[in-house]
């Protein structure tokens, strides 16, 4: 895991993609779309493994209870549409109302469950948490950031002066790459958290070779970096 | 052969036709016209295969037994075959003045003409597999195909044994459904056993041409002195053209679409004399290609420099020398591969090999004396249908409308490489095509095939739609556009992805004739930065990946061994033997040779075994896998028929415990699972049973909707549903690659002596397998070492550390 501040709060971003903010005793995690198995199939489409939902789940447990925050905050996206809320299997459906009843939820709505039960944004510490970064500063997910670290992609949090972006939580997601002008338009310079077995923090520049520096430290000798 | 030949009943007009070309009928002709059911004709290159396949369709033709409607399919492998024969078989038919319909269907067709095919078939439709998968997914194909009486499948030992094979024999199946008088000719060149081919089809008399004269092959004596790796054969340019010059119309093959381009430069920067080569290659659009084959059949080119795109059965009858660039991967291709000089039956076929590199002299000369033999390959097994493949044509068949579980099960029976198929088999793959087959059953969404009535149909008709856009047994690599500097620059080429995802910035690589830098990936555009000072890191190769024969292998150990026999072989070669002796050692039969050399930051370890590819390959599996445990930190691995190549952040000092036959196994089941050779039979099975549906072109550009990686599946299934069908079929397939466990521990106990050595860099030996084809990446601590350093780096570039205090922001 990797601890940053923004905005004079610290947080610990996880290795699964999942958000520990200590201060306000929250976890906040992005983009869950549960039920996208499900959805795909009643539309008549592939019919992938019915085993996501569970996954998901599974992880947010385990997160929990590592992070042992009080409450959850799900930025939206939390269903792959409005539908598969309400057909979400018995097993994972009693999963979801043991987290309800043990934590203190929050459910932001995205643009997958704009008619889920749910809030569109609300602020904690000057910060806005919402789906879809906006006026700054806030937190965000919606686009599923990667980023590509030694030839590999890996899903990343993607930090700038004015907005962090938590990487997609939910097991059948894609990403769109950092690079990408939605993206390079919100965050210019900044850093990346790459998730997967381990986290490990990049800069983020964009198309500019030269680092600007401004708001960052400067190496003194280039040493290496201790492992996080 | 069971009978001698009936009595010629040839038509009259037939009779006259072949006299007015001055020719007599074969006797494999004759019998391919007078064989009753279906036949399966064995006949070398130029021995009017094509011809014999259409005799009975000119014949019914000729006395006006048509009938109404579609009369003959063809299918060939190569859609380029397709427009030639249209071309060849438009000369007789208009010489007898037939009122014949004849056309092509391929994916290049136009919407408007197969539109047009459906409501009103041609009496002859020459297509493709894939093609004739789509047709019978049309609600028409009872209609269109009620009338068929003969079916040709064209270079069937190209076919059979293979995805596309198992999927063309579902399809002669539901043909025979559909017209139950059908009968099939399939057209082979020489193979090992020709009743494993006459199965495929169902069943098939045989019917064997006369081999003609033996094939005059021998390696192109060269000035210039071949490198010791690389396989563009540039080298030897000056050489080649001599030989062209020579020799009245020269088909040059060379292996790679980038290689083909490399030496049709290298051929023109020594012509002198301007004369006419051409360039086909798959890359190329079709108007260029066409343009090439026609120059070509008007006598206009003295040479074509071709890759496989070629490589099938042309009927070139005015080619008169083969040029193979680069060892033949197996004399069966070889042989194949030279049968289309010269197509006239009685003069022996001339080709001439350049190897590519001092490597491949020694494989050439194997190959040759393996002719000289008369050893081919062998063929293998009688084939076993992919269960991916059934899956697809279970969903192809409910397209076209409702079907009885039972009659289908018989129909697939049917086909050869499903004959043994098991009910269970069977209603695996449906309950799979119906419902996802999913362990978990609490849902009743998961429904893509419904039963009413008894008859299964889909649920969704307009599923149909996406089902067919997925037809198809190739599953391509992704391949991702190479252009120059950044937004916007020259395109270069393509790439692979796997190849680009291995890639770090800063490293170099050759794409088009050109070492290039990698800078970046954005939107999926791979950007480069020219370097034309600096040594490429890695090559892009992206040729197919071939195996050579273990008999091949053996003839290159051998001839490395035996000290004498080097004075047959050329004088740079055997010196180039000779430095391997003075930086490492040469490999003798019955010892484990291998090496151990560093070269830009990596460690490699070479083991030079000769036990074939997948007994390397399965070697380098455990291998690595006791590596990762000894903290090596292994990245990848290849593995060819004579060598495994490994590579890993810290060194092997010591293989001994490595190859140690005892408690092999342990662990490995794990290991296996989670190995990029598994993932990516996961991808290919995935994709051709339906559960993922095919990437197609411009579609991945849309950003965030990308798809999400089939590995993210393959763990999801691993752990929640293990024994689910498409799981078992990518076990089953992989295993195919991998040589069984108890025959590496064999061969380890056997070959006890192990020899190593640790050379100060790249041996002779090792040089060509650094530019070997089909990389394993190993995925472990060592990947996560790589991580590790790149994000140290990165951040140390920007001026950043980090330290205990969390690093800032924002102010």
């Amino acid at each position: 895991m990797t601890r940053f501040t923004f905005h004079g709060q610290s947080f610990t971003a996880l290795p699964t993609g999942a958000l520990h903010w200590p201060a306000q005793d929250a976890l906040l995690v992005a983009d869950l779309h549960l039920g996208k198995s499900e959805r795909m199939a009643r539309r008549g489409g592939a019919l992938l493994p019915p085993y996501e939902t569970q996954a998901t789940l599974d992880r947010l447990i385990a997160d929990l209870h590592s992070t042992a925050a009080c409450r959850l905050v799900a930025l939206g996206d939390s269903f792959d549409d409005d539908a598969a809320a309400s057909a979400l299997s018995p097993d994972a459906r009693a999963t979801l109302d043991q987290i309800t009843a043990r934590h203190n939820c929050l459910w932001i709505t995205g643009n997958h469950d704009p008619r889920a039960p749910g809030l569109a944004e609300i602020t904690r510490a000057g910060l806005t948490l919402r789906h879809i970064a906006a006026q700054g500063p806030d937190i965000s997910g919606h686009y599923h950031p990667k980023i590509t670290l030694a030839g590999r992609r890996l899903p990343a949090f993607l930090i700038g002066a004015d907005h962090v972006i938590l990487p997609a939580y939910g097991a059948y997601t894609g990403g769109l790459d950092a690079t990408d002008p939605a993206l390079t338009a919100l965050i210019q310079n900044g850093h990346a958290i790459t998730t997967g077995t381990r986290t490990r923090m990049v800069p983020l520049i964009s198309s500019c070779p030269k680092y600007s520096g401004g708001h960052a430290r400067h190496a003194r000798g280039g040493q290496r970096p201790p492992k996080p | 052969m069971t009978q001698i030949a009936p009595p010629p009943t040839i038509p009259a007009a037939l009779e006259q036709w072949f006299a007015d070309q001055g020719w007599q009928p074969h006797r494999h002709q004759l019998e391919m016209l007078h064989a009753a059911g279906h036949a399966l004709l064995i006949a070398p290159t130029g021995g009017g295969k094509t011809l014999a396949g259409f005799l009975p369709t000119l014949a019914d033709a000729c006395t006006g037994d048509m009938g109404a409607g579609m009369h003959t399919l063809y299918v060939s492998p190569l859609k380029a075959l397709t427009h030639d024969i249209a071309r060849n078989l438009s000369r007789p038919v208009a010489d007898l003045g037939l009122d014949l319909r004849i056309e092509d269907r391929t994916g290049d067709t136009s919407a408007t003409r197969r539109a047009r095919q459906r409501v009103d078939p041609p009496h002859i439709l020459l297509t493709t597999p894939e093609s004739l998968a789509l047709m019978l997914s049309y609600p028409e194909a009872p209609r269109i195909f009620q009338g068929l009486k003969r079916v040709v499948i064209d270079e069937i030992h190209a076919l059979a044994d293979s995805k596309r094979g198992d999927q063309l024999a579902l399809g002669l199946s539901r043909l025979i459904t559909l017209a139950p008088g059908l009968s099939i000719a399939g057209l082979s060149a020489t193979v090992e056993s020709p009743a494993a081919l006459a199965q495929f089809i169902g069943g098939a008399e045989i019917v064997q041409a006369d081999p003609g004269p033996p094939p005059d092959i021998a390696m192109l004596p060269t000035t210039g002195i071949p490198p010791w790796s690389g396989a563009g054969g540039a080298y030897a340019a000056r050489d080649v053209l001599a030989a062209i010059r020579d020799a009245r119309l020269t088909l040059v093959f060379i292996n790679t679409r980038a290689q083909a381009e490399l030496f049709f430069q290298a051929l023109w920067a020594v012509n002198d004399e301007n004369l006419p080569i051409g360039l086909h290659h798959g890359s190329l659009s079709r108007d260029a290609r066409h343009k090439v084959e026609t120059a070509m059949a008007q006598g206009a080119l003295r040479a074509v420099v071709a890759t496989g795109s070629l490589d099938l059965g042309l009927d070139w009858g005015d080619v008169d020398l083969v040029v193979q660039i680069g060892a033949p991967k197996n004399i069966k291709r070889l042989v194949q591969r030279i049968g289309r000089a010269n197509h006239r039956f009685d003069t022996p076929s001339r080709a001439r090999i350049v190897p590519a590199n001092r490597f491949e002299v020694l494989e050439c000369l194997a190959a040759l004396q393996a002719v000289q033999a008369g050893e081919l390959d062998g063929d293998g097994q009688p084939p076993v249908g992919g269960l991916d493949v059934l899956c697809q044509h279970i969903l192809t068949l409910s397209c076209a409308g409702p079907f009885d579980g039972d009659s289908l099960f018989h129909e697939i029976r049917r086909a050869g490489p499903y004959a043994s198929l098991s009910r269970a088999q069977f209603d695996d793959c449906l309950d799979f095509v119906a419902t996802g087959g999913y362990a978990l059953r609490a849902y009743d969404r998961w429904q893509r095939l419904m039963q009413k009535s008894g008859q299964w149909q889909l649920r969704d008709p307009r599923a149909a739609r996406d089902i067919r856009m997925n037809i198809g047994t190739i599953v391509a690599p992704e391949l991702l556009s190479v252009r120059r500097g950044p937004r916007g620059g020259a395109p270069l080429g393509e790439i692979e992805e796997s190849f680009a995802a291995a890639l770090s910035p800063g490293d170099t690589f050759l794409i088009g004739g050109q070492t290039v830098r990698y800078d970046r990936l954005r939107d999926m555009v791979v950007e480069v930065t020219p370097q034309p000072t600096r040594e490429p890191k890695i090559a892009v190769f992206n040729g197919l990946k071939m195996a050579t024969s273990t008999e091949l292998s053996a003839r290159v150990l051998a001839l490395i061994g035996d000290r004498s026999a080097w004075a047959a072989l050329p004088g740079h070669t055997a010196d180039w033997l000779a430095l391997q002796t003075e930086v490492a050692t040469l490999p003798t039969p019955g010892t484990m040779t291998c090496e151990s050399f560093s070269r830009g930051g990596r460690w490699y370890f070479a083991l030079y075994s000769f036990a074939g590819r997948n007994a390397n390959q399965t070697l380098g599996l455990l291998m690595t896998h006791r590596m990762e445990q000894a903290k090596l930190a292994p990245l990848g691995l290849v593995a060819t028929d004579y060598a495994l190549l490994v590579w890993s952040l810290d060194p092997v000092r010591d293989p001994a415990p490595l190859l140690d036959p005892d408690g092999l196994r342990d662990g490995m089941e794990t290991w296996l699972a989670e190995n990029a050779v598994m993932k990516r039979t996961f991808r290919a099975v995935a994709t051709i049973s339906g559960l993922l549906q095919r990437n197609l072109p411009g579609q991945r550009k849309s950003g965030k909707q990308a798809t999400f990686s089939s590995d993210i599946l393959y763990d999801t299934l691993r752990k929640f549903d293990p024994d689910h069908l498409l799981l078992r079929i990518t076990r089953s397939e992989s295993m195919r690659g991998l040589a069984d466990f108890g025959r590496i521990e064999q061969m380890l106990r056997a070959r006890p002596h192990i020899v190593h050595s640790l050379p100060p860099h790249v041996t002779p030996f090792a040089a060509p397998l650094m530019l070997e084809a089909g990389r394993i990446p190993i995925r472990g601590a060592g990947t996560e070492r790589l991580l590790d350093e790149e994000a140290a780096r990165m951040m140390a570039e920007a001026g950043l550390q980090l330290d205990e205090t969390p690093s800032k922001t924002s102010a």
